[in-house]
């Protein structure tokens, strides 16, 4: 069953495409295979009354080392659908770029503005092919025809519709502070403080979450996307030029070899001027 | 003495979630790959699924398999049934399902209950196990809570039962299991469905019937 919105319908099973090539890499990189940037991460939605709000940390980690301290999580999917995104960095990435992209198609086809349910089933669809190898964790919101909606997609491939969701790794302390404030119809200035209280919940307790909170706000009206919209308290003070004076590293010896040059061939070529 | 409506208890909520190394469903156990910690992804799931208008399914397993394989089955139904110009046979269904899971019992975990009313024979529950058997009950449990509960079903339930009663038997059956399994709990759904429709209650945590005493 090809979908009108995509550009040719995904063959049926895995893609190992890419498993040929990633042996040879392997054995390039000489056993020390980089790790894959994941974004241990809390992201938070909550449906309020006239919209959604959707909040999420902007730490990238390798490991133990931050890799990017301020990575942008909410991916922009269609101008009324936003996804933040939790497991390894690429796949949230690549896989919301692809349903951004599959969404566009069908808005300029058919002439409608995409609906949240669309982008989940295609979702859905595609990480239950492949069966958890693609590890992104997403918060789905946004605010179509039907409503104000939030769903997530697991990595497997399952589906759940909550007013209010968390994953990631910081997703047991946001939720702790989303069951306990979130109330049916909230105002605006509630839900954000809501969402910036949860996601500031998973920064503080959980390692691989941490620097700036972002917050996106959907409504009929438009999208606000505040980045960042709570910085973190713990700015470094490191200048980032290193840029070192003349003289910094002391010149011990030098040696100066002339490279003898000679002609070996000479053309001129005339330019055409008209 | 054949009640018109007669969803056999065994179609009611009596399955109660899934086992705990899987996926996420109503206050499920998950078994994340990488820190295997038990969480309730969604504490309040809605595990019984509309196949048709008449036609539900109480799924138990992997959240994403069952989701899948519903979906899948409501797109073959509903075309079957577009086609025959007809309300579809609940056995039709619980074959849909069964030949789904059948044929990739390898790569799938799913228990599921199918269970609905249809003109020929009236109310029906078919249970569809892992692995991809098939076989009608007047009574059916499932789940990682079933376990629990199989002599309470066993020994309270009688042919013949009323609407209310059969509706009484399975909160207290799924109840029993929540209190039991680790993987069970939330709330409780219930769904009566009949020639004249399809009635859906909640059961909500407070409101479940009591049995500890300690």
């Amino acid at each position: 069953m090809a979908l009108s919105n995509v550009l040719h319908a995904p063959a049926a099973g895995f893609n190992f495409d890419h498993a040929a090539r990633n042996a040879e890499l392997e054995g390039l990189f000489d056993a020390q295979i980089p790790k894959p940037v994941k974004t241990g991460t809390t992201i938070a939605g909550v449906v309020f009354k006239d919209g959604v709000v959707l909040g999420a940390d902007t730490r990238a980690t390798s490991s133990e080392i931050v890799a990017d301290k301020m990575c942008s999580k909410i991916h922009y999917i269609a101008p009324n659908i936003y996804c933040c995104g939790a497991g390894t960095a690429a796949d949230t990435e690549k896989t919301t770029e692809l349903l951004s992209s599959n969404l566009t198609i069908f808005s300029l086809n058919s002439g409608r503005n995409p609906r949240v349910v669309m982008a989940v089933n295609i979702l859905q669809e595609m990480l239950y092919r492949y069966h958890g190898q693609i590890g992104a964790s997403l918060i789905l919101g946004g605010v179509d025809c039907a409503g104000n909606h939030l769903y997530t997609v697991g990595p497997y491939g399952s589906v759940n519709t909550m007013p209010y969701l968390a994953m990631g790794s910081g997703d047991l302390a946001a939720l702790g502070i989303l069951e306990d404030g979130y109330k049916p119809d909230l105002e605006l200035d509630k839900a954000k403080e809501l969402v910036r209280a949860a996601i500031h919940a998973g920064v503080m307790n959980d390692l691989a979450s941490g620097n700036n909170i972002d917050i996106c706000v959907l409504t009929r009206e438009g999208v606000d996307h505040i980045r960042p919209y709570q910085v973190s308290q713990y700015k470094d003070k490191r200048k980032t030029k290193y840029k070192y004076g003349a003289g910094t590293t002391a010149v011990l010896t030098e040696k100066v070899v002339p490279v003898k040059l000679e002609v070996v061939e000479e053309t001129v070529q005339r330019m055409d001027t008209a | 003495m054949e009640q018109t409506r007669v969803p056999p208890p065994g179609k009611r909520l009596k399955r109660v979630v899934s086992p705990v190394s899987l996926y996420p469903s109503k206050p499920l156990c998950l078994s994340d790959r990488l820190s295997l910690r038990a969480y309730i992804a969604n504490r309040v799931t809605d595990k019984l699924t509309p196949i048709h208008d008449r036609i539900f399914c109480c799924r138990s397993g992997s959240a994403a398999d069952t989701q899948a394989i519903a979906d899948v089955v409501t797109y073959q139904l509903g075309f079957h049934s577009i086609e025959l110009d007809e309300p579809p046979l609940v056995e039709t269904a619980a074959n849909l399902f069964r030949a789904s899971c059948y044929r990739y019992r390898e790569e799938l975990t799913a228990g599921i209950l199918v269970a609905g009313w249809d003109r020929r024979k009236g109310g029906q529950v078919y249970c569809v196990p892992i692995g991809g058997m098939l076989v009608r009950q007047p009574v059916s449990v499932g789940g990682s809570g079933s376990s629990y509960i199989y002599g309470f079903m066993d020994s309270n339930y009688k042919p013949n039962m009323t609407k209310d009663q059969c509706l009484e038997l399975t909160a207290a059956a799924v109840s029993l299991a929540m209190e039991r399994d680790g993987s069970s709990g939330g709330v409780v759904r219930l769904a009566s469905i009949s020639k004249d429709g399809v009635e859906r209650r909640v059961i909500l945590g407070n409101q479940l019937p009591k049995y500890s005493t300690h």
